[in-house]
Formats: structure tokens, C-alpha cells, sequence
């Protein structure tokens, strides 16, 4: 699943409302994404959604770069969007992120 | 020379199994052996969205047409295995040539457990546990539909919530005082009981059954009370037994189950079992001998078998974990709670909890959590991750919604 590339950057949250190595929702004109906050303090999003039954991955567990469906546990590289291996083996879709003034701003297509 | 890995039952463990026989860099030919006609699919939403999906369903593919051909799998669908020849290590199929091999998976699952009561057949009593059945199922649960569900476990209490979901009624009828058995506390199993009272459910508890009868009117139940309790489809959830029969011929160690080590080998070092069908000592339960019927388990023995056929020598000592949806709530247990002598409870607000189950020794050995999928899995994730690592965490921070589980993984 490739990178969307930025026609629009969105404001997502503060930087500070995530903790590091956490993540939070973020709904805009009916997507759902996901945005997180790694151990070395980088911002990262993908889409909201599993790949495997559609739950909110924002309601899972972020462990180093890994982000686990709280359903079964499914897993991706939230970094890459890269799925690691079963239940899950579609990738998730990732957006550009960056911070400014405190915000996190995502890159939308 | 390991060049030929036959996997014998194409559901959850065998699929996984043939896929990670690949990723971890075997070369050979891997033929998995199934006696349905589908591609290998996922059973969990058999009694879920399976049932109350708005739409005509497709199987849940664990491996479609591509990943199998990416992968070289060789599947043989609607063949059924009739016997293991140890000795010349070839498995023989019904309608083709036997099938060689170097090293042989049985992954054959368990079957659903028929009730034993006059009057119960094929024509009178339905089972869930195969894409076709739960198809048929769907196409009954209409609004109006009377269904009685006979045993209040997990499968029982889903096929009720998706009854009640596209408009038809429900009883469970349940033999033991409460729902859901040893398997779940009695604590959550009495607030799931509460939910599907409120949805419209009826249930009727420490009922045992003296008979089954076809009348103008429907089905009956007759209970050994002498109640009746008429509905148009029965279906029984009464627990599974595990497919051994081809394991018990070749002359494989049988104890509930096909008998493994905890390396998944079974007594003949060249033929190995994964999933519902085998029992295996597992460490962090004294090394005491389980058997699971557990999607998680089936897809982690799956993985773990396959790096065991190829010649790791890794000890299988996943959490056991479990989980059930019914109508928004979603019930996940990780660990076994046998071993628990007191339970701590963490209020998550809104109706949600989690139970941690302690040993005497103040070993964390269980958690159950219940309540909307969002509240609970993190927390019942990181417990488990404290089970893994024998973690004995105290009462008082397992209580309080305020201390992060993730601070007490030091």
C-alpha cells in the first residue's frame, strides 16, 4: 500500500495529546486515521481501520513501531503501513505527517 | 531429506501452517488436504457476521486462489484422508493416489458434538462449525423465526444475539445453573446473561433435556421438568470433540486429543499436530496437558508447528486467549484461571471491567474482560503480555483504571 501523496495538510491534534508509543483516532470528512506517537517522539499516521475486520486500530496497542488490532491482534509496521503476518496480510495505507507550531498535520489525497 | 510436508485439515492451523512453512524458507512441495470445497476460510464469523451481515456472505478466505499460488501451496479440496501408512509415510485419499511424505501435519480441527436424546437427528437438530451450515442457518433467521439454541456457551449465547439481530426469537436452554461454564467468571457470565435478557433472549437454566418432537405447530423440546418449549429451527452448541480418528488408527498417542510434546511433535517424530485436534503440556499452567478449540490457538500452533517441521526447537507456550462478540459486547479472556485463588476487578467505566485472576503466589495467570471492543482489548493485551512473562503484579494496581498496565511491564 504506497504513501498518499499531499494535496492537503489537515490538523489532526496537539503534538502533545499523544503519549510516546500511543495513538490516537482522528475522523475527517468521513475517514477515520489513525495518528502515532513512536518511542524516539516521530509522528506517524495510517488509515483508522484494520485491514482484516474494520475496527479502530486507535483502540489498540503500540508496542516500538508495531501497531496491533485490539480485535485479533492483527499487526503493521505503523511506520510503513507494512502488515506482519496473520490474521492481517493487507497493508494499511500511510499519510505524510508533520509538526508545527505544536500541531500534527497529515497529508491527505 | 525434508522435501515433501503434507498438512492434513485445511482450516485454521493447516492454512497457517502451509503459509508459514513458506515464509520460513522451506522449498519443498507443501499439499494441504481438506474434505470441504471451499478455500481455507476463517470460522469465527460462522456465528457472527456470517449470520447478520447485510449481505448474501462470501467465505472469509484465510488463503484465496493468489496467496496460494504465491505461495506454492498445493491444496486438494473435497478430499477426504483415510489412513496414515506410518511405514511407507504416505497418507491415502479417498479417490486418488496415496500421498507421500517426509513429514505429515494432522491439523483435522474438531467436530461440533451431537446431542444424544430420543428424537434429536439430522433433520431435527442443527450444528454450526462449517461455512454450508451456518449459510443454511442465515437463510432461517428470518423476523418472526423461533430459534431454540440448546447450550448457553459461547457459540449457544452468538448464534442468540444473531438471531435477535435479523428480527427472530430466541431461547437458550442451558443444563447447568449458569451460563458459559468453567470457562468464563461467574461474575461476567452473570452480566452477559443480564444483555441478553434485555435483548429479548429468554433463558432457561439447569434444564436438562428428555426429548425431541416434530409436531404441526414446530419443533418441540420437551425438558425433564415436562416443560415444553416449541420453535421452528433447534440448533445445538453442546461443545466439540476433536478429530482423532485418523491419528488413533496410525497408532499416534491419543490423551483428549492427538497427543504432542510441547515442540508439537507428535510420539512419531516425522508426524506433528496443531489446533483443536491435539493436547499439549503447556509450561506456564504447571506443564499440565490442554487442548484448546481457539482461533488464536490454532493460527499460533499453525506458525509454530511449521518452524518445528523444519527442525526449531522451540517450546509452544503461548497465553491461552479467547474471545466472544455479542450484540456490541466483546468478551476476551486471556490465560486460564484454574490455577486462581482470588480476583481483582478493574472498573473501566460504562460497564466495562476486567477480572485478573491471581494464584496463590500472586502469579497472574488469567484476565476476562467485557464490554465495547475499544475499552477492553488493550488492557486484556497487556495482561496477557504479564501472564507471558509470570509477572506478579499487585492487587492494588491492577484495581485502580488509573495505573497504566503498561507501566507495571518492568
Amino acid at each position: 500500500m504506497p504513501t498518499a501523496i499531499a494535496t492537503r495538510w489537515v490538523e489532526a491534534c496537539a503534538a502533545d495529546e499523544i503519549d510516546e508509543e500511543d495513538v490516537i483516532r482522528f475522523d475527517e470528512g468521513g475517514r477515520t486515521f489513525a495518528i502515532y506517537r513512536s518511542p524516539d517522539d516521530v509522528y506517524f499516521a495510517t488509515d483508522g481501520l484494520c485491514t482484516h475486520e474494520k475496527v479502530h486500530l486507535a483502540d489498540g496497542l503500540v508496542m516500538d513501531s508495531i501497531i496491533e488490532c485490539p480485535k485479533h491482534n492483527g499487526r503493521f509496521d505503523y511506520k510503513t503501513g507494512k502488515a506482519k503476518g496473520a490474521p492481517v496480510c493487507v497493508d494499511l495505507k500511510t499519510y505524510p505527517v508533520r509538526v508545527e507550531d505544536g500541531k500534527v498535520l497529515i497529508g491527505l489525497d | 531429506m525434508t522435501e515433501r510436508m503434507v498438512v492434513i485439515g485445511a482450516g485454521e492451523a493447516g492454512a497457517r501452517a502451509a503459509v508459514a512453512l513458506r515464509e520460513n524458507g522451506f522449498a519443498g512441495t507443501i499439499t494441504v488436504v481438506g474434505d470441504e470445497h471451499h478455500l481455507p476460510y476463517e470460522r469465527p464469523p460462522l456465528s457472527k457476521a456470517v449470520l447478520t451481515g447485510p449481505d448474501e456472505p462470501a467465505p472469509p478466505h484465510i488463503l484465496d486462489e493468489a496467496r496460494l499460488a504465491a505461495h506454492s501451496v498445493d491444496l486438494l479440496h473435497s478430499t477426504a484422508a483415510t489412513a496414515i501408512d506410518r511405514d511407507a509415510h504416505r497418507v491415502a485419499l479417498e479417490g486418488r493416489d496415496p500421498l507421500p511424505y517426509d513429514r505429515l501435519l494432522i491439523a483435522t480441527g474438531a467436530r461440533a458434538r451431537r446431542l444424544a436424546v430420543p428424537g434429536a437427528s439430522p433433520e431435527t437438530v442443527h450444528y454450526l462449525r462449517s461455512f454450508t451450515e451456518a449459510l443454511a442457518l442465515r437463510r432461517r433467521l428470518a423476523p418472526g423465526h423461533r430459534l431454540i439454541v440448546i447450550g448457553g456457551g459461547f457459540i449457544g449465547l452468538e448464534l442468540a444475539a444473531a438471531a435477535r439481530a435479523r428480527g427472530a426469537t430466541a431461547t437458550v436452554i442451558e443444563m447447568a445453573p449458569r451460563l458459559l461454564g468453567r470457562a468464563v467468571p461467574a461474575a461476567l457470565a452473570a452480566l452477559i446473561a443480564a444483555r441478553h435478557e434485555a435483548e429479548g433472549v429468554r433463558l432457561v437454566l439447569g434444564a436438562t433435556i428428555a426429548r425431541i418432537e416434530s409436531a404441526a405447530e414446530g419443533r418441540r423440546v420437551v425438558l425433564g421438568n415436562g416443560d415444553t418449549i416449541t420453535g421452528d429451527t433447534i440448533i445445538a452448541g453442546v461443545g466439540a470433540l476433536p478429530e482423532i480418528a485418523l491419528a488413533e488408527a496410525a497408532g499416534l498417542a491419543i490423551d483428549n486429543g492427538i497427543a504432542v510434546d510441547a515442540h508439537l511433535a507428535t510420539d512419531d517424530p516425522d508426524i506433528f499436530a496443531a489446533g483443536d485436534c491435539c493436547s499439549f503440556p503447556h509450561a506456564l499452567y504447571d506443564g499440565r496437558r490442554i487442548r484448546l478449540e481457539a482461533w488464536r490457538n490454532a493460527q499460533d500452533q499453525g506458525n509454530a508447528v511449521a518452524k518445528a517441521m523444519l527442525g526449531a526447537n522451540e517450546r509452544y507456550e503461548a497465553v491461552p486467549w479467547f474471545w466472544s462478540d455479542q450484540y456490541d459486547l466483546t468478551l476476551q479472556i486471556a490465560g486460564l484461571s484454574d490455577l486462581a485463588t482470588r480476583t481483582v476487578t478493574r472498573d473501566l467505566g460504562d460497564g466495562a471491567r476486567i477480572d485478573f485472576h491471581l494464584a496463590a503466589d500472586g502469579r497472574l495467570v488469567s484476565a476476562s474482560g467485557l464490554g465495547p471492543n475499544g475499552r477492553i482489548a488493550r488492557d486484556v493485551r497487556l495482561a496477557e503480555m504479564l501472564i507471558a512473562r509470570r509477572a506478579r503484579p499487585s492487587a492494588s494496581d491492577l484495581a485502580d483504571p488509573q495505573i497504566k498496565l503498561k507501566s507495571l511491564m518492568v
